[in-house]
């Protein structure tokens, strides 16, 4: 016997209607998103492949590899992320074991010292160390007082000064997931280590080390692609001489008002960035990194 | 049991509800009369909550008809139902004192202050929280926060109430107080409740009726004694107190143990593969042998258990079947207890065989 | 002291003594990372064109060339008034779009939302260019609309996150309580849900503030004419030469800063007085 189904076609109707009202509460955002980005974007896909003549070429990737300052540029970009995620490393996890593993009040005080920067404005940080880092600027005077080199040196406006700078920024960006995954690891893990005949420094590398590889590599993926399509710090520190894949770009438009040039770079750009991020994907959770990064 | 004149009976008819392939719902059809308390009793997974979830209006199912008494409210949002309802976590909203959260539903529906001021008291007073009004949710017991729950939820004076688990989060002994104290509020108030548990014995003894509830179905909707005693399926027989079962096999007019014919009153279902159910509490040891006029058993003692306030016989069969046997400890009788490896004969009387339907057991 | 040396710093009997050298290196390294930032205080008020510290002559000149400047006063103005209203229009966009998504179950949810974080992965300077280009056909280049939809498009994934998140950790049987006592959604969301997650819509609302008041690249290209921000000018300032003025400028930027971050601490507090 077949069952009755009272109200079914009604029933259905209202979980419908009450699924697109609540979806519909998102359209306002999806719709801005749409329009301020994913068009736009879209257009520049469109364009990058416009030649000159206003037809279908592929001239704008062409020059991309035949003209060698281009290399240079993505030389230049790839390196300075590269080195700028490496130093994070080098100087933030250290900082990272520090915080996790005092008591938590000290621990949360560092931590406004390492979420200060964030708050503070790109430009105000990038501004101060250029002051620093000037000829006649504080780090200059204090070097030549204490008798460490004879004349001011040149760590601005140069390749020095636009690594610590972009040091001095990215740093909060792997401090925090590697901060937060050095927290989860229960101490049982050291005493069990510890217990089975490790020495501190074998169960460092064997035991607590592997275990913080998930947020050091979320730290460290976050950083690199903010480098890759970073702009303010290098325009201001790098005085010209360290040109990236973003500075390019705006010189196109804003010098030469080539928007075929520009949007194959950004193009090449979104790609890059696109890649890096599949690949992370298939390590760690996308969720975690921006959910833990902040 | 005092009925309310204007407490509301439901009426669920055909109500189904799929997630994927999981049938949370099949075809649930029920009626609660006017004042009943009535619960739903199952394991977990069951669909006991989805149902009551669907009355509450908080699931929409596929399809199928609810009412409340005349009305169709299967397509009613869950705010103009017009249900009180108590949730497992109980829900209280911790930035409104005791007295905000009360007066909640009251304020919603423009009630004028002063009233709102004296029914709050009111609901209050009715579950002992008298005074309480100022509070911080923050700054009550489990057992209190309870209450106000139960205090909001009626306090708009639904014509039902729908109860979720309310007390499965308290121990045991607040649990066994508060039992009563809601059995009390029930017929004080005399609305139609509808309540969800997976303890047996709290269905037991706060019931009118029980459906019991298994995979989306139900499976015995009956009085406490009716379920506990005439149980119509295995599922019931097992879920209700503890018993064993034996297979017994149907031979024209009389029901078999092996070669042994049953004495049994209450007729067997016409089912030709049978389960003779044995709870452990209905069964006696014999200690003079066979008793005429009842079904016996030989055994073979195989374990004692001391458990204070009861013993715990367990025993095998001639053919490996074994079974469990509670008996009450008095101290006239504690020298005679059966040991380890005793022979004993175990005794059942014709009244308390009862006979179930072996298929889906 | 010694004691202290010597007491074990952690289960495996490692002690402090033996960790002497990460306490000095993290010490360090969080002195580098604020200074820098807190320096610029105390050298904005250094007569110096070149900005020494100490300062050896104490003025408030910079800060006079930067109030007395019509200029920078009506960028000022401009990065206020673009900044608040990004704040007021991406805060409600994007807190109704993590309520969205978090209660629909519709299959796009997850589609959705790695579309609302979009323009956190997009590189900046395409967001600028594609926005300069869409603003000279939508003609809305260098106006204020056109610099708060931007920002706004900028800040979203902020507020969705952060509201998200906070979403998650909510009770939602409160909301579901408040409606089966005869609220409807929208009610039960504004009177119990909002203020249940009170601290992460405020946080939002910071983050949007200072995402659009900080916002550098995107105002380079689509601000200008009569309304240049703040940080256009201080940027282009910046490439010429050392403008000392900017150092007052940053300085009260960051003063900026800690009054919303205070004043967001204050509002978004969780041990507010219960109602009644």
């Amino acid at each position: 016997m077949q069952a009755q189904r009272l109200n079914e076609a009604g029933l259905r109707t209202d979980d419908r209607l009450e699924r697109l009202r609540l979806f519909g509460l998102s359209s306002p955002a999806i719709l801005l998103i749409m329009i301020i980005l994913v068009i736009p974007v879209g257009w520049l896909f469109y364009v990058s492949f416009v030649g000159a003549n206003g037809q279908f070429s592929l001239e704008n990737y062409e020059r991309m590899i035949s003209r060698k300052s281009y290399g240079r540029i993505f030389t230049t970009t790839f390196q300075i992320s590269f080195l700028t995620t490496g130093l994070c490393i080098l100087i933030g996890y250290p900082l990272a074991y520090f915080m996790s593993q005092m008591p938590t009040r000290i621990a949360n005080i560092c931590l406004i010292a390492v979420l200060l920067p964030f708050w503070t404005s790109l430009l105000v940080r990038t501004y101060a160390w250029l002051v620093l880092l000037q000829r006649r600027g504080l780090v200059n005077e204090w070097g030549m007082s204490l008798g460490l080199w004879d004349e001011p040196i040149a760590i601005v406006h140069n390749v020095t000064g636009t690594l610590i700078g972009m040091v001095h920024i990215m740093l909060p960006f792997l401090i925090l997931p590697v901060y937060s995954a050095m927290r989860a690891i229960s101490d049982d893990y050291m005493k069990a280590a510890s217990n089975l005949g490790a020495t501190p420094r074998t169960a460092f590398w064997t035991v607590f080390f592997p275990l913080t590889l998930p947020g050091l590599f979320a730290g460290s993926l976050m950083v690199f692609i903010l480098c890759l399509g970073f702009f303010v710090t290098p325009a201001v520190l790098g005085g010209g001489k360290v040109i990236m894949v973003s500075m390019q770009i705006v010189s196109n438009i804003e010098l030469f008002v080539n928007w075929g040039a520009a949007s194959a770079l950004g193009v090449v750009l979104l790609v890059l960035t696109m890649i890096v991020l599949w690949i992370a994907s298939r390590f760690v959770n996308l969720e975690q990194m921006t959910g833990g990064g902040r | 049991m005092n009925v309310k004149h204007d407490a509301l009976p439901i009426s669920v008819s055909n109500i189904s509800k799929t997630y994927g392939k999981v049938h949370a719902l099949d075809d649930v059809s029920l009626e609660v009369r006017k004042g009943e308390f009535l619960t739903l009793l199952g394991p977990s997974g069951s669909g006991k909550t989805t149902l009551l979830m669907v009355l509450a209006g908080f699931t929409r199912p596929d399809c199928g008809s609810l009412k409340f008494g005349d009305r169709e409210v299967i397509r009613t949002p869950p705010h103009l139902r017009e249900v009180g309802m108590t949730f497992q976590s109980y829900a209280l909203f911790p930035h409104m004192t005791v007295a905000g959260n009360v007066g909640y539903p009251l304020r919603l529906r423009k009630v004028p202050k002063l009233e709102i001021t004296t029914r709050v008291e009111q609901a209050l007073e009715t579950v002992r929280l008298g005074g309480f009004g100022d509070r911080r949710i923050d700054q009550l017991s489990g057992g209190q926060r309870q209450r106000v729950a139960v205090a909001r939820a009626i306090v708009f004076e639904p014509r039902i109430l729908l109860m979720d688990e309310p007390l499965s989060a308290l121990d045991k002994k607040l649990r066994d107080q508060m039992q009563i104290e809601l059995r009390q509020l029930h017929e004080k108030l005399g609305m139609t409740t509808v309540y969800v548990t997976h303890d047996q014995r709290e269905a037991l003894t706060m019931s009118d009726r029980i459906a019991v509830v298994n995979h989306g179905r139900i499976m015995q909707l009956a009085t406490p004694r009716d379920l506990y005693e005439r149980p119509s399926n295995w599922f019931v027989a097992d879920f209700i107190g503890e018993s064993t079962f034996l297979r017994v096999r149907r031979d024209g007019d009389r029901v078999r143990y092996g070669e042994q014919a049953l004495l049994h009153t209450v007729p067997a279902p016409d089912k030709a593969d049978l389960l003779l159910m044995i709870r452990p509490e209905r069964i006696t040891l014999a200690p003079d042998g066979p008793r005429p006029g009842a079904n016996n058993f030989a055994a073979v003692v195989t374990d004692m258990v001391y458990q204070g306030d009861s013993y715990l016989l367990h025993s095998r069969l001639g053919d490996g079947n074994m079974i469990a046997l509670r008996g009450a400890v008095r101290g006239s009788s504690l020298s005679a207890m059966p040991s380890v490896g005793d022979h004993v004969t175990l005794s059942m009387t014709s009244e308390d065989t009862v006979l179930i339907d072996a298929s889906e057991a | 002291m010694l004691n202290w040396l010597r007491s074990p710093a952690t289960d495996t009997q490692i002690s402090h003594g033996q960790r002497l050298w990460l306490y000095v290196i993290s010490v360090i390294i969080m002195v580098l990372l604020v200074t820098p930032t807190l320096i610029v205080i105390p050298m904005s008020f250094s007569d110096s064109q070149y900005l020494e510290f100490p300062p050896e002559v104490w003025s408030t000149r910079w800060y006079q060339s930067y109030f007395g400047s019509s200029e920078w006063m009506q960028a000022t103005r401009t990065s206020f008034k673009v900044a608040f209203l990004t704040m007021l229009v991406a805060t409600p966009v994007g807190v109704l779009a993590a309520y969205g998504l978090h209660a629909s179950r519709i299959r796009f949810v997850r589609a959705a939302f790695v579309l609302m974080i979009t323009p956190m992965m997009v590189p900046v300077v395409l967001v600028a260019i594609g926005a300069f280009y869409a603003y000279v056909q939508l003609q809305i280049l260098y106006t204020v609309t056109g610099l708060v939809l931007a920002h706004t498009v900028l800040a979203l994934p902020l507020v969705v996150i952060v509201t998200g998140a906070a979403l998650k950790g909510y009770d939602m049987s409160q909301e579901e309580a408040a409606r089966g006592l005869g609220a409807p959604r929208w009610k039960a969301f504004l009177t119990i849900t909002l203020p249940q997650i009170r601290f992460a819509v405020v946080t939002s609302a910071l983050l949007s503030f200072l995402t659009s008041f900080d916002e550098v690249v995107v105002a380079m290209f689509i601000s200008g004419g009569d309304n240049p921000t703040l940080t256009r000018n201080m940027f282009n300032a910046l490439r010429d030469q050392i403008d000392p003025t900017i150092a007052a400028i940053s300085t009260l930027m960051i003063f900026v800063t800690t009054v919303m971050m205070v004043l967001a601490g204050l509002f978004g507090s969780q041990k507010q007085k219960p109602k009644q």
